[in-house]
């Protein structure tokens, strides 16, 4: 195990042949990925194309129908309760609503982690939670409870909290969405830095195509359960693949269409003419 | 802080609440108390019918509460119901010649076991058994009896 | 007719499925019991929540029950002549039964629908999960708890609404229609017995405490996680915990007293 970590490993994530159906629908159909070790990956794709659910497959929350994912070498897919355990304390993972435990404040939520984890004395544990709510900006927020922050405030906590136990990987799950063009602009800044000072795999699924791109280093765009299109931010740009184009250019319609299958509209609306 | 101390009191007087709650049921309404009476003897009765007599019904001499009935069995030598009293060891001298009867409290209440001290010298000791027993009365029996008598008599 | 056979056929599956999962989720639960005994902080909170908050609906119900009873069964009795049996009639069918149950119902109302919504917006808001990324199970540290919590706060639940109940008869009774203070009182305690009654009916309501708050814990951690969701699972908590308590109570008063002679 420890041999094959050596640094020339440098997919710190791997997926083959992902499969994944929900009730009948195929979320997946055969996806290959590969995250690079301390860059930041986006994996982009419309509304509905499984992005979140891609993270809860690497982290081990759900379980593939067929395929592997291996994270540092190591195959998640068949890992026990206590080795998935073992894994996610190096894996941090910001969800897209923050998740902040209600009945906590701020200063607890992100000593969460440290107190469960880590066998620290009360001091460090409070010089530790310091350090990362400086990180995001917050330590004056420290006494703040949860449901006192604004959607932008919470997901920086959660960010602090995700990197509490300094991870090596961190996951985000659409970390743009519905922030106004600050916090927006707050948010990757800290991820960018984040992946600079801490050396993390950042890997974030979005469909805010523009700032995904903007700080990722390599990206992926998914739909219809597979990979439509891979590469740097500018080769993506550059792409002639149909629906990539239309994906990447918002257009209403192309080759994903704006309308839901269906029968003929004057057949639907007047029934079956028979004459 | 503060917040943590109310709301450790606020538990504290509801777990309180509910044990003063156990303890009201348990003395002022259950028979607790009794079991703690302590010290009892055992007395036996055969009865030919015991009606609907059951365990703990009460067991009384002139009214006054002096036992309960520990155990009723049926007993295959004389096929008549076996009768186990647990008499409080206050009332230890029981006449020898006692007799035991099965009353109901009331028309419809609760049956219970009467006794009625004899003029015998000696008494009952633990063990002993009543030798002159009343069976229950039996409803059916009773109006049975009572038409069948009304019919042959007049006949 | 084959569309209607294909519908049983799903709904049996997914019954079956459910009860499955339900299982499990009672035997994790079972396995963490220890775990959140170690840590009585988070239990402590979960009395609050389950057993503070219900005390005024279980104090008022209880004294309007023993209330009505004594009303209703001074009318019966005093037909037979027989009122001074008023309290053994209030005292046994509170303590046996309308104790453990009544309070059981409005636990599964008032409590087990809170933890039923709690649980099921700590899904939707992506709590547990995030709980179990950071590899933290959510079953000792958030559901075990509230289990344990449960079952405590439930027999003291029940022992204050007989107690009120009878308080509550008593007032009806004796100070409103005149029945003798001493024969109310020595009726009660010739007719209740500490074990089989009183001890029984204590049994019943840790077993009612455990099954309402299993429902309701599983209803939560097993719902669908959007509003919409997590309302019908607390409806369905409410219905399902309720209908579970008579049913256990069926089973617990059979097993108890089966033996009527």
């Amino acid at each position: 195990m420890v041999a094959k970590q050596t640094p020339d490993m440098a997919n710190h994530i791997e997926v083959r042949g992902l499969r994944y159906l929900r009730g009948r629908r195929v979320i997946f159909d055969g996806v290959d990925l590969d995250i690079p070790r301390g860059r930041i990956t986006a994996v982009m794709g419309p509304s509905g194309s499984g992005k979140t659910t891609l993270l809860k497959l690497i982290s081990g929350q759900l379980r593939p129908a067929a395929g592997s994912i291996r994270v540092d070498g190591q195959e998640v897919v068949r890992m026990d309760r206590q080795a998935l355990y073992r894994l996610r304390r190096s894996m941090g993972m910001l969800f897209q609503s923050g998740a902040l435990l209600t009945d906590l404040d701020v200063f607890d939520n992100v000593a969460y982690p440290v107190r469960e984890h880590a066998n620290l004395p009360e001091p460090m544990v409070r010089s530790l939670v310091l350090m990362k709510l400086e990180a995001v900006g917050l330590r004056g927020a420290r006494e703040l409870m949860s449901s006192e922050l604004s959607g932008g405030m919470a997901r920086r906590v959660a960010l602090a909290r995700a990197i509490a136990l300094d991870p090596s990987i961190v996951l985000y799950d659409e970390p743009f969405t519905g922030q106004d063009p600050i916090s927006m602009g707050i948010l990757m800044r800290l991820i960018q830095s984040l992946n600079r000072t801490l050396n993390l795999t950042s890997l974030l699924v979005s469909h805010d195509i523009k700032e995904a791109c903007r700080i990722a280093h390599y990206g992926y765009v998914i739909a219809d359960g597979q990979v439509i299109g891979q590469g740097s931010p500018e080769e993506l740009r550059h792409s002639t693949e149909p629906r990539l184009e239309q994906f990447l250019r918002g257009e209403p319609d192309g080759p994903v269409q704006f309308h839901y299958p269906a029968a003929e509209y004057a057949e639907d609306l007047l029934g079956p003419i028979d004459d | 802080m503060n917040n943590s101390r109310g709301l450790e009191l606020a538990v504290g007087i509801f777990v309180a609440l509910g044990f003063v709650a156990l303890l009201f049921l348990s003395i002022k309404v259950s028979n607790l108390a009794e079991y703690q009476e302590g010290e009892s003897y055992t007395l036996v009765a055969n009865f030919r019918n015991i009606g609907g007599l059951r365990a703990r019904a009460p067991v009384t001499v002139a009214g006054v509460r002096v036992g309960r009935i520990a155990a009723i069995d049926f007993d295959m030598a004389t096929y008549s119901a076996r009768v186990k009293l647990a008499i409080d060891s206050d009332y230890d001298k029981f006449p020898l010649d006692t007799s035991a009867s099965i009353r109901t409290s009331g028309l419809i209440g609760e049956q219970y076991v009467e006794l009625e001290p004899g003029g015998d010298p000696d008494y009952l000791a633990d063990g002993g058994e009543i030798e002159l027993t009343q069976s229950a009365l039996v409803m059916e029996r009773i109006i049975g009896q009572f038409l069948y008598g009304k019919a042959s008599g007049e006949k | 007719m084959i569309e209607a056979l294909v519908r049983l056929g799903a709904g049996s599956l997914g019954a079956t499925a459910t009860t499955g999962r339900a299982g499990m989720f009672l035997w994790r639960l079972l396995a963490q019991l220890p775990a959140s005994v170690r840590r009585p902080g988070g239990v402590v909170r979960q009395l609050y929540n389950l057993g503070v908050l219900s005390l005024i609906i279980i104090l008022v119900s209880g004294l309007f029950v023993g209330m009505v009873l004594g009303l209703q069964g001074y009318n019966t009795l005093v037909d037979f002549g027989a009122e001074g049996s008023l309290g053994t009639l209030v005292g046994l069918s509170l303590v046996r039964e309308l104790g453990p149950v009544m309070s059981a119902l409005l636990f599964a109302g008032r409590a087990g629908s809170a933890l039923t919504a709690e649980i099921g917006l700590m899904k939707a808001t992506e709590q547990l999960s995030a709980l179990e990324m950071m590899a933290v199970d959510p079953f000792p540290r958030v559901l075990a708890p509230r289990w344990l919590a449960g079952f405590i706060a439930m027999p003291l639940l029940a022992v204050v609404f007989s107690a009120v109940g009878i308080l509550g008869g008593y007032l009806v009774g004796v100070e409103l229609l005149g029945v003798d203070a001493g024969s109310y009182w020595t009726n009660l305690r010739t007719s209740v017995d500490f074990y089989d009654d009183l001890l029984n009916g204590v049994i019943k309501s840790v077993v009612f405490g455990a099954v309402v708050c299993w429902v309701a814990l599983f209803q939560g951690y097993d719902c669908v996680p959007t509003a919409e969701g997590v309302g019908r699972a607390t409806t369905r908590t409410v219905v399902m915990a309720s209908l579970g308590v008579l049913g256990f109570d069926f089973l617990l008063t059979a097993l108890m007293y089966g033996e009527v002679g």
